[in-house]
């Protein structure tokens, strides 16, 4: 690991002037980050450590549903009974995530932050209807995820937490690496009265909905409506671990799962 | 670029000055002589440092020792007493033969303990999934697995549950 100077800010007014330093690079729970700067695949001068600040932590209920602070990690989450009672397919994903001990660390702003095009949480924002609120606006989740470790944040842009909307029903399904565990193919189905969200990661750069799920599960909202639908291969991820097609069929298995298991 | 971060490890107070970009495992192993905590790879993925960070269990190649400034660490050298009774948990990865060349078993252990604090009574499935951060290189989880079984039950201060044919 390169040599960087370390802070650890206290409001997140003093994260945000930290920052504008050249080169700084904000660290959550480092689940990604420090494996990276172990292999010497990154160079900040600076890290900004977010975890002594209030304002990115807890959970709260909201009108609609939950806001969870950005620096809430993936146990906590997990664990807690607010989600579990509110949102508990968002609890069941959090306890899929990583490892016990990246579940320890790993926090959901760093998740979304870094859009690993893998990872957990994007379908969940996505899906239930997520906003992101960071220290400058509000961004709608539909609209956060740009590309493959892409996002709508602007450079310095940090983000505070996450609000979900309460579906009438939801569930996640993913199928996943049995060695790092991130989904190969994860699908969010959720909800909402008379609309459906489906919300798929881990098969493309960027998380993605598919929206012929959706109209088909928002007429009729049970697996067998997914019956002969699928996703188009076609610029699916393709890699040692699944071919683009395999991808697609998954897709579309891991869909019907969780439509089973949102009941 | 040095800073002092201090901790409790093991229930004593230490401080130490260290280059900010120290890993908790080194501050344990090169700083303290705590060598019982090991690295078993450059990635994050084996387990083999897991120690306990204010009680959970983490992995300390994959955290900075200032990010643990102030909070309580334990390793494998802080959970037998003082008098070098084993913890059950201990006692039971011994009595069930739950190593083979001992690399992995601190990890092992930390994270056992760890699983067992938050699910007093693990099923299999529920104990294998919680191994899911350690991989043990020799293959031996079979009785890896019975030894977290027994040592929860000891935990728990039940009799450990006679295990045949290992």
């Amino acid at each position: 690991m390169y040599a960087f100077t370390y802070q650890r800010p206290t409001t997140l007014a003093d994260a945000a002037t930290a920052i504008q330093a050249e080169e700084a690079k904000l660290l959550g729970g480092g689940q990604t980050l420090l494996p990276t700067l172990k292999q010497r695949l990154a160079r900040p001068t600076d890290l900004i450590d977010l975890g002594a600040i209030p304002e990115l932590k807890g959970i709260r209920e909201t009108d609609g549903g939950l806001e969870i602070g950005a620096f809430t990690r993936h146990a906590e989450v997990a664990h807690s009974d607010l989600v579990k009672r509110v949102i508990p397919a968002l609890a069941s994903l959090a306890e899929g995530i990583g490892d016990r001990q990246v579940r320890n660390m790993g926090t959901m702003g760093g998740s979304i932050a870094n859009a690993d095009p893998s990872a957990d949480y994007p379908s969940a924002v996505v899906a239930l209807k997520g906003t992101v609120t960071t220290d400058r606006r509000s961004i709608a989740g539909d609209d956060f995820f740009t590309g493959m470790f892409e996002t709508a944040l602007e450079p310095g842009e940090i983000v505070k937490s996450v609000r979900f909307a309460r579906p009438d029903k939801a569930a996640y399904a993913k199928f996943r690496n049995p060695a790092s565990r991130y989904a190969i193919v994860g699908v969010f189905v959720a909800k909402f009265g008379a609309e459906v969200r489906v919300a798929v990661t881990g098969a493309a750069g960027s998380v993605f909905r598919a929206t012929a799920f959706e109209t088909a599960l928002a007429a009729d909202f049970r697996a067998e409506a997914l019956n002969g639908l699928s996703v188009e291969a076609d610029g699916l991820n393709a890699d040692i671990h699944a071919s683009a097609d395999y991808r697609a069929h998954l897709v579309a298995v891991m869909a019907k799962r969780a439509v089973e298991a949102a009941g | 670029m040095s800073c002092t971060v201090s901790m409790t490890v093991n229930g004593k107070t230490v401080s130490r000055e260290v280059e900010e970009r120290t890993l908790l495992v080194t501050f344990l192993r090169e700083h303290l002589g705590l060598t019982g905590t090991h690295v078993g790879c450059d990635t994050s993925q084996c387990g083999a440092c897991v120690v306990h960070v204010d009680g959970r269990s983490v992995k300390s190649c994959t955290t900075l020792a200032v990010q643990a400034n102030g909070t309580a660490v334990t390793t494998i050298e802080g959970l037998a007493a003082a008098d070098g009774t084993l913890h059950p948990m201990q006692a039971a990865f011994r009595e069930h033969h739950g190593l083979q060349c001992g690399f992995c078993t601190p990890g092992m252990v930390m994270s056992a303990v760890d699983l067992v604090r938050e699910n007093p009574n693990p099923t299999e499935a529920e104990i294998r999934e919680g191994l899911e951060g350690n991989i043990c290189r020799c293959t031996g989880y079979h009785n890896i697995v019975k030894a977290v079984k027994a040592g929860a039950d000891a935990m728990a201060g039940a009799q450990a549950t006679p295990v045949a044919a290992e």
